[in-house]
């Protein structure tokens, strides 16, 4: 074994043996025997494949994160429900009741309720992304998998949140004579692709926030700007129908991500909801944005997969 | 690599007598011959420094331009925005083989841990190389576990956090239980962790830890918890790993757990390496440097 080392290693030893191999430096070892550098960056495609392999980790983290919100709490997990539907009485009292305000829209709670809750779904995923490496410091110097693990287990937490904040949107639908149809099928695939854009852009924050952590605190503030632009609580449509506004605004106003997504699930949900207020080709700009975002964002991650956890 | 001369002549300051034998092969071929079939290397370090980044340490007067000045001019002036770096490891080189178990020791803030996460790639070096025969892990899932979660959920989650499949976790689950003890006391597995004593919940994540078998594996002071038949059990779990592993690198403060479990000690002082050798030799000059293996006081510390 090593006993031959002497003890200051690397200076006070015999002579080379005769019969050792000539002079290798450590590269040249480690290339012999095989060795990989530790810590180096997996090829795109080896990344993308230990990502799907730890598909289950990612889910356990985000329904251990999802779980772990309310366990304290007496009712423990009928928060998950409570929660949204007692937002949704919020908005309800002060929009619906207080300011009496429809502003023209047909359905202005279903339209409201919606529009938040679909808001909510990307801003706390991107909220959360910020956060991922950042946040999560320990668990990053303390195990080895993928570091996009974090930023989409994190966005897929916000999914699961959605899905039982749908249950009360269920419920406020029926409540607000909206009659189920069959369109509300359509909200699977809107679902699906505002994932993969919330976990791109999720990807990108994270790389950014692991970085310059100051940017969690103005995000908030971009957020809200983001949101009032993005029609969560007003239709862009009538808001812009009589106005002389350029039409590259319009264009950018229209096409914005959080409207798209959130115009999508209110055509899905609500039936007074016409295709009218759609932008054009509104599935193809859906799309468009999820593997932008999906694609891109992974992209730009992982080529700084191997400097996440200094700092 | 082509430095090689620059690397080692800063390295060895405390070694006066053998500057002639300075040479990069010198190194590699005496661990070459060390054993009769040549040893595999499993992790080679070469000339690595470690060099930690903290910010906001521009405290006090002057603070908030600091920080404008860190995030406009990020690279020329980082000492001046108030950013510090600590020089954690300096140069260390070292190649370790198949087989072997390896003690790691020095006073605290000596760069051990910070050495033992750079092997294990999770921190990025700032110069030199380290290459290892597949993927190192550290012994340990602290981070990965939630307080308010099961302890059932808790194996689970920190069962894949190491990247164990669904199944392996499904099939270890009832060892892991067994091995940890929780239940002896009746039934806590089931009840949120945030209300098991420091203890227990030290046992239940050593043995989900120590649930997966390892190429490299790094502990890092583990074997400190829980009582003394929980000792026993863990250092016992350390030599299986230890014959399932390849390498096994064992970071403590005991030199007993290190002479019981390791053949080679590496002595880390203020990030340098101090010493390198067989675990009699180096715990000797290192009993001797802290100030004796029995006497209490502090013999004043000799750098040489």
């Amino acid at each position: 074994m090593s006993q031959v080392l002497q003890p200051p290693p690397p200076a006070a030893t015999a002579s080379p043996a005769p019969d050792a191999p000539p002079a290798e430096t450590p590269a040249q070892l480690a290339a012999r025997y095989g060795l990989s550098v530790s810590g180096a960056r997996p090829s795109l495609p080896e990344y993308g494949r230990q990502l799907w392999a730890r598909r289950h980790f990612i889910r356990a983290f985000a329904t251990a994160k999802l779980t772990a919100q309310y366990s304290q709490a007496k009712l423990g997990q009928l928060w998950q429900v409570a929660n949204p539907l007692l937002n949704a009485a919020v908005y309800f009292l002060i929009f619906g009741i207080l300011l009496g305000t429809k502003r023209g829209v047909p359905d202005y709670v279903p339209f409201l309720v919606t529009g938040v809750f679909v808001w909510t779904f990307t801003q706390s995923s991107i909220m959360a992304g910020t956060r991922a490496i950042s946040g999560n410091l320990g668990l990053v110097r303390a195990l080895h998998f993928p570091r996009a693990a974090l930023p989409v287990s994190f966005a897929l937490q916000q999914l699961q949140q959605l899905l039982f904040s749908m249950c009360a949107l269920v419920v406020i639908l029926l409540a607000f004579g909206v009659p189920p149809a069959a369109s509300w099928l359509l909200a699977v695939p809107a679902l699906v692709l505002q994932f993969c854009f919330n976990a791109g852009v999720a990807m990108v924050m994270a790389r950014w926030g692991a970085r310059t952590p100051d940017i969690a605190q103005l995000m908030p503030f971009v957020l809200r700007t983001w949101m009032y632009v993005s029609g969560v609580m007003w239709s862009i449509d009538h808001v812009t129908r009589d106005r002389d506004l350029p039409h590259l605004v319009l264009l950018a106003l229209r096409c914005n991500p959080a409207a798209v997504y959130i115009d999508l699930m209110r055509f899905a949900l609500i039936d007074s909801f016409h295709a009218s207020g759609l932008p054009p080709h509104v599935w193809a700009l859906a799309t468009g944005w999820a593997l932008l975002a999906g694609v891109g964002g992974f992209v730009y991650f992982w080529k700084a997969e191997e400097t996440y956890g200094r700092g | 690599m082509a430095d090689t001369d620059h690397r080692t002549s800063d390295r060895m300051t405390s070694d006066r007598r053998t500057t002639d034998r300075r040479t990069t092969d010198r190194r590699t071929t005496d661990l070459t011959k060390a054993a009769s079939p040549a040893p595999v290397p499993t992790v080679i370090c070469d000339a690595v420094d470690i060099v930690y980044r903290v910010n906001g340490t521009g405290a006090g007067r002057g603070a908030a331009t600091a920080a404008l000045n860190r995030m406009l001019r990020r690279k020329q002036t980082e000492r001046a925005a108030g950013v510090r770096t600590v020089h954690a490891v300096r140069n260390v080189s070292f190649t370790a083989h198949r087989g072997e178990a390896i003690g790691l020791i020095g006073t605290n803030g000596s760069g051990k841990s910070t050495l033992l996460k750079a092997v294990a790639g999770l921190l990025p070096v700032e110069r030199g190389r380290i290459y290892t025969d597949g993927q190192p892990s550290l012994l340990g899932v602290n981070a990965a576990l939630m307080k308010d979660l099961t302890g059932e959920r808790n194996v689970h989650l920190g069962g894949l956090a190491m990247g164990m499949s669904r199944e392996e976790v499904r099939e270890r689950h009832q060892q892991i239980v067994d091995f940890s003890g929780i239940n002896e006391k009746g039934d806590f597995l089931t009840l949120p962790m945030r209300t098991y004593s420091s203890g227990m919940a030290a046992r239940l994540r050593f043995s989900i830890a120590a649930a997966k078998d390892h190429d490299v594996l790094l502990v890092d002071e583990a074997l400190a918890t829980g009582d003394r038949s929980f000792q026993k059990r863990s250092e016992r779990r350390i030599r299986e790993l230890r014959a399932h592993a390849g390498t096994v690198f064992l970071v403590s403060h005991s030199n007993k757990s290190i002479r019981d479990t390791c053949d080679r000690v590496l002595w880390l002082e203020r990030g340098e390496l101090r010493m390198d050798g067989p675990t009699d030799e180096v715990l000797a000059a290192y009993e001797e440097f802290t100030g004796g293996p029995d006497r209490a006081g502090k013999a004043p510390a000799k750098r040489k």
